[in-house]
């Protein structure tokens, strides 16, 4: 009786020390930090997914609460109404963010792009593209190892077995930038996902002469500048035998894609075309207000 | 018989075109140049579209210290200048010339004399090695007159010689050996005068009798070279493995060099191509290659013009066997598989080795069972499993710690694996990732 009484004694005793002496540091050594942080950080989606540019969602809350402004901020994977959350929370104005979607700039599947070699080694991208060009006679495309499907954490990417190349599922795509890092060849890139949806672009990155690249893809850019020309708005550059068309100028009118001899210009979620009179003037006019958001 | 001490693996020997002598190939009917021949910047091309040259033109101009000159080793006149798949397997920047008969500068001495006598000093000689563009012939292709060039601080005390040739199937520098004793031994003085060092040991693995005999009764003539036979082992062409081999010292950890242990390592193909500039004023565009594989006809060892495409090589030798799986540049350990026989032979184009499809084949690779045989391999003493996960999980600090830099890239630990796993694929990649890391740091420093 008398053992256990003092063991209860002498525990509580050392526990009532301990806790005033863990009060006073607590007190003596405590950190404010602004719970604004903790309830903007309880909005976020908790991927910790790095693509807002911060170390994780906690970092993010962080820096929107200091900033004192949510200028240039924007958490792509919750988007804007993330955002607005956000912005209720630290009684700011969300800023306008256009919704942005990885796209995979390469169209060079099976049967567009032959295989001239075989490779046996490690199978990650990185590896590849460090030992040489690539199974095709093109060394800018796609190498189908699925560096962007590892790192891509909401399984938005896949690498389709029959074209060999990777796809983007834009519904689970939340543009968080990951793939386009993971990417050795650059080919992934965020672009706004545009009104329904609709885009147009050169699926291609390669870089090589005319001749050479016609030879080693069937859809490569060629470089020959007939976008460039029939462009009305100026959104197409030619560099490096590459068009690129700039998706802020872009008006959706998908002259360039008519014109493209290779096909290499891509234009998705367009509905099938009408016959040409209905169809050409109300799409460029629709589509010339949406561009500016 | 010496050898060095951590490390090392037997692969067989297959030296099968050691008895061939040398033979001269044919002109290519068009020769191509990538102006990225050695490691350093890439040469800038002096010629143009239309020019006229000639065997021994200058066509390309050093594009920086450590880099080299290019010159043509054909007649003819400039085609293009234009993209080639060389070696890497990416398309470079290139110079083709038209063949168009077989007309030298005149300043090359073609004669077969021997010249012994160089009355040049030290810096006149590292000038003309320099201009010559000489650059290592082992295949890593570093310019040599930047190796004869020590950073402040550090002196050479000994040259080293390496015609190891530790490589299965290749016998380049076997052949060379036999064949033009003499001048390799002209050359290494050269060297030895250029670098200011009295002794010069010239390394041989046991399995060519026959030149270390010939060396070294050639060598009593020349005063401070001992050729010093080794036994056989890979990597002992490795420039560390082989000064611990003949001279005993270790190279620390990267960045330190050769030098910092008082020693210079020249290949001695290039010590053959320091001759040929220094003494017959003839500037680097040939050099021996060997041409090989079970399935060929005819195993050789050519004399080639630089800018010959590789399937010219590989017609010379009776063609190209139905059952090739690989063609690789080099040798089976450290070679790399061309992506294209149309790629041009450049200055480290040592072997080109056919293998057969059976043995091409890269065996599906299982876990790791922890045999350690990869470590016990390992000539450098690192722990291969263990940088390989590193770098498979992109660990890049925690590789760097493990001195990922300090890897060789020989292959040995993937040769003795018995899991078949492709561990130097995911080193390489793990030493460009710590490389860039450590570069981008002293950037920030500065």
């Amino acid at each position: 009786m008398n053992v256990i009484l003092l063991a209860v004694i002498s525990l509580g005793g050392i526990g009532i020390v301990a806790a005033i002496v863990l009060f006073a540091a607590s007190k003596k050594f405590a950190i404010y930090e602004d719970p604004r942080i903790a309830k903007v950080a309880e909005v976020l989606p908790q991927a910790n997914c790095g693509g807002c540019g911060y170390p994780g969602c906690n970092g993010f809350a962080e820096a929107c609460v200091k900033a004192g402004s949510l200028e240039g901020k924007l958490c792509p994977v919750g988007g804007q109404a993330v955002m607005e959350k956000v912005a209720g929370i630290l009684g700011l104005d969300a800023a306008d963010a256009t919704p942005k979607v990885a796209v995979i700039r390469c169209n060079g599947t099976c049967e567009n792009r032959a295989k001239n070699t075989v490779y046996d080694g490690a199978r990650t991208c990185a590896i590849i593209s460090a030992t040489y060009g690539g199974e095709t006679g093109c060394s800018y495309g796609c190498l189908g190892a699925g560096d962007c499907v590892a790192a891509c954490q909401f399984g938005a990417i896949s690498i389709n077995p029959e074209t060999g190349i990777a796809e983007v599922d834009e519904e689970k795509c939340t543009a968080c930038g990951a793939c386009v890092k993971a990417c050795p060849k650059g080919i992934i890139e965020l672009r706004n996902k545009g009104k329904n949806n609709r885009r147009v672009y050169v699926s291609c990155m390669n870089k090589d002469k005319g001749a050479v690249t016609r030879k080693a893809c069937n859809v490569g850019c060629i470089g020959c500048g007939k976008c460039v020309k029939t462009c009305p708005f100026e959104a197409i550059t030619l560099a490096n035998n590459l068009a690129y068309i700039d998706y802020n100028k872009c008006k959706l009118c998908r002259k360039c894609v008519d014109e493209c001899p290779q096909s290499a210009i891509i234009a998705v979620n367009f509905p099938p075309r009408k016959p040409k009179a209905e169809q050409d003037a109300p799409a460029t006019a629709d589509n010339a207000t949406q561009a500016e958001a | 018989m010496k050898t060095f001490r951590i490390g090392g693996v037997h692969p067989d020997d297959k030296k099968l075109s050691a008895g061939k002598a040398i033979e001269r190939l044919g002109l290519p009917r068009q020769a191509v140049f990538p102006l990225s021949q050695h490691i350093g910047a890439p040469a800038t091309a002096v010629v143009k579209k239309g020019d006229e040259v000639k065997v021994g033109t200058k066509i390309a101009e050093a594009g920086g210290f450590v880099s080299a000159p290019i010159y043509s080793s054909v007649s003819g006149k400039v085609n293009k200048i234009d993209t080639v798949t060389d070696a890497s397997g990416y398309r470079k920047p290139a110079i083709f010339i038209d063949v168009d008969g077989d007309e030298w500068e005149a300043s090359i001495d073609r004669s077969e004399d021997i010249v012994k006598e160089c009355t040049l000093l030290p810096e006149e000689i590292i000038k003309k090695i320099s201009a010559a563009g000489v650059v290592g012939m082992g295949g890593a292709c570093f310019p040599t007159h930047v190796k004869l060039s020590p950073p402040p601080g550090c002196k050479a005390d000994c040259i080293i010689i390496n015609a190891v040739e530790c490589e299965p199937y290749l016998t380049a520098d076997h052949r060379l050996m036999l064949e033009k004793p003499e001048q390799i031994l002209i050359g290494v003085t050269i060297l030895m005068k250029a670098a200011k060092v009295d002794k010069a040991y010239i390394g041989i693995e046991s399995n060519k009798p026959d030149a270390i005999a010939l060396m070294t009764q050639k060598a009593a003539e020349f005063p401070g070279i001992e050729v010093v036979p080794l036994k056989v082992k890979y990597p002992q062409g490795g420039e560390k493995q082989l000064i611990d081999a003949v001279i005993g010292r270790q190279v620390p950890a990267p960045p330190a060099i050769p030098i910092n242990v008082g020693a210079i390592v020249q290949n001695v193909g290039t010590v053959y191509a320091v001759y040929e500039a220094v003494q017959k004023n003839k500037p680097l565009f040939e050099r021996i290659v060997t041409v090989t594989g079970k399935s060929l006809k005819t195993t050789s060892n050519f004399l080639v013009r630089m800018g010959t495409p590789i399937s010219q090589l590989i017609d010379a030798a009776g063609g190209m066997p139905e059952d090739t799986g690989k063609v690789i540049s080099g040798g089976p350990m450290m070679g790399k598989a061309l992506a294209d026989i149309e790629s041009p032979v450049c200055k480290g184009t040592s072997g080109v080795l056919l293998i057969n499809e059976k043995e091409a084949v890269r065996r599906e690779p299982s876990p790791c069972i922890r045999c350690a045989k990869c470590v016990s391999a390992c000539p450098m003493g690192l722990e291969p499993y263990l940088i390989a996960t590193l770098s498979v999980n992109g660990m890049w600090e925690r590789l760097e710690k493990e001195s990922v830099m300090s890897c060789i890239e020989c292959g040995s630990c993937q040769f003795t694996c018995p899991s078949h796993r492709p561990m130097l694929d995911y080193i390489r990649l793990g030493k460009g990732k710590v490389g860039a890391m450590i570069k981008a740091r002293n950037m920030k420093k500065q």
